[in-house]
């Protein structure tokens, strides 16, 4: 639905109503009014109202994908920072290793990145993620940025538009975790070039045609195009 | 000095400062200032001069503190050792304890806490220059950082001070006749539904007086909150124009 302006809302602020709305995320219920409950853009989908935040903590949801930095070796599960309010419990079975009881410090210690799965937030937001699906294991080498979590969706693109761009122009190898943090392989001209590019994308995450910007940008100074 | 020197108010009811009885000192607020803080806000309300700065929901140590359906809301008031004419000694001290409440128990009213169980919000407000009122201009500020961090609220909390000086009630007390008048009644409401979320009185009020100042200081939030909200906005036109 790209309209020339983006509506920017602020906490309580009244988007409509709830006889011909429906209150999405972002928002809040209050004497038959639909109001906002962050600072972000006013997103009206269908008859559903949404805000999408500008700024915020990441909240992690079941089955995203994120990069962690391992925070403590326990008997029998490591602690892990996702970026999110609290830490992550990695468990012992959810790793494709076999880990006798005490013996987690052989294979993970504190400060290991690691790339996971977020496989449950229960009632009280407790974490849970996992090492077992495909593509998941302990990064080596690389470098790692971080970015706003709220701009995530944009680094990735539509379907993954923005980051084939940056894949198409620049030889690297990049994963982008929900969360927020973002790792990046390849030469060192290279991975600072991609730096550069997500710090462009989230500076002006807020701006329309964004990708096609970013591939003009690129293409100036490709040397080869990997399709 | 004796109190009868002091003339705050004269007959036409013109202050000591110039204003009228329900003028507000200028108010200047500023969103995103600092960057290493997740949302913060500089303020300036009269002589005083606040930072707000917000970090979280992290989780929240000690561990006992956790509650395990909501959040919890720590706001630390400190004023700077600078701050006032005679050096003030540095650290917490019985006062900013019970204003670092009070603001921490206003701004549980108005964040969504019950959406980050075991987490707590840190709220640091630094008072750099003080001139009566710091506690409503901290907790005006608080309400711009927390916004600015992302923190979903009901509503932008605001907070302004009416009072008594020289047998009349009037709006935002200024220095001296926070010193040298009869009452001063900090008032914190959520703008939008009126409810009041900080209320406190110094001194002596008679009924009808106190629901005067209360009229004056609700209108006195209101003005104030139109600022928060423009200040809100005034920095996202800037990053949604780019650059």
């Amino acid at each position: 639905m790209p309209t020339d302006k983006r509506t920017l809302v602020i906490p309580g602020q009244i988007l409509g109503d709830t006889r011909s709305h429906r209150a999405g995320s972002g928002t809040f219920i209050a004497e038959g009014k639909i109001l906002s409950q962050l600072v972000g853009i006013l997103n009206i989908h269908g008859n559903s109202i949404h805000v999408v935040p500008i700024k915020g903590k990441y909240n992690p949801i079941e089955g995203d994908f994120v990069i962690g930095i391992v925070e403590e070796a326990m008997s029998s599960s490591w602690l892990v920072d996702i970026n999110a309010p609290s830490p992550a419990l990695l468990h012992q079975n959810e790793v494709p290793w076999n880990v006798d009881f005490g013996d987690t410090e052989r294979y993970l210690n504190k400060g290991d990145t690691i790339m996971a799965k977020v496989l449950s937030v229960d009632d009280i937001k407790k974490l849970q993620i996992t090492l077992n699906d495909r593509n998941l294991y302990k990064i080596k080498g690389g470098f790692i940025t971080e970015v706003e979590p709220t701009r995530v969706p944009r680094i990735i693109g539509k379907k993954g538009s923005m980051m084939a761009v940056v894949k198409k122009y620049i030889r690297c190898r990049i994963f982008v975790g929900q969360n927020g943090r973002i790792w990046i392989d390849g030469d060192t001209d290279d991975i600072e070039k991609v730096r550069s590019v997500i710090q462009i994308i989230e500076d002006e995450s807020l701006s329309f045609g964004l990708t096609d910007r970013i591939e003009t940008l690129l293409k100036k100074d490709a040397k080869d195009v990997h399709v | 000095m004796k109190t009868e020197d002091v003339k705050l108010i004269d007959a036409k009811g013109i202050r000591l400062d110039g204003r009228k009885i329900d003028e507000l000192r200028p108010i200047k607020i500023e969103s995103g200032v600092l960057h290493r803080a997740d949302g913060s806000c500089y303020l300036e309300w009269g002589g005083n001069k606040v930072f707000a700065a917000v970090y979280g929901p992290r989780e929240a140590i000690p561990r006992h503190t956790q509650n395990p359906l909501r959040a919890i809301v720590n706001a630390k008031y400190n004023m700077a050792a600078f701050s006032v004419e005679d050096r003030k000694r540095p650290g917490p001290d019985r006062r900013s304890r019970e204003i670092s409440k009070v603001i921490s128990e206003a701004l549980e009213k108005v964040i969504l806490t019950e959406q980050f169980p075991r987490s707590m919000i840190d709220v640091a407000i630094e008072v750099l220059d003080a001139e009566a009122g710091t506690r409503c201009a901290g907790l005006t500020a608080a309400g711009v950082a927390l916004a600015d961090a992302g923190i979903p609220m009901i509503d932008i909390p605001v907070g302004c001070a009416a009072g008594k000086i020289g047998g009349k009630v009037v709006l935002d007390l200024g220095k001296e006749e926070d010193n040298f008048g009869d009452a001063d009644v900090p008032l914190g409401i959520s703008p939008r539904t009126g409810e009041i979320i900080l209320l406190q009185m110094d001194g002596h009020l008679t009924f009808d007086e106190f629901n005067t100042a209360l009229d004056y200081a609700i209108e006195g939030c209101n003005k104030v909150s139109k600022l928060q909200k423009e200040a809100l906005l005034r920095k996202y036109d800037t990053i949604k124009e780019g650059k």
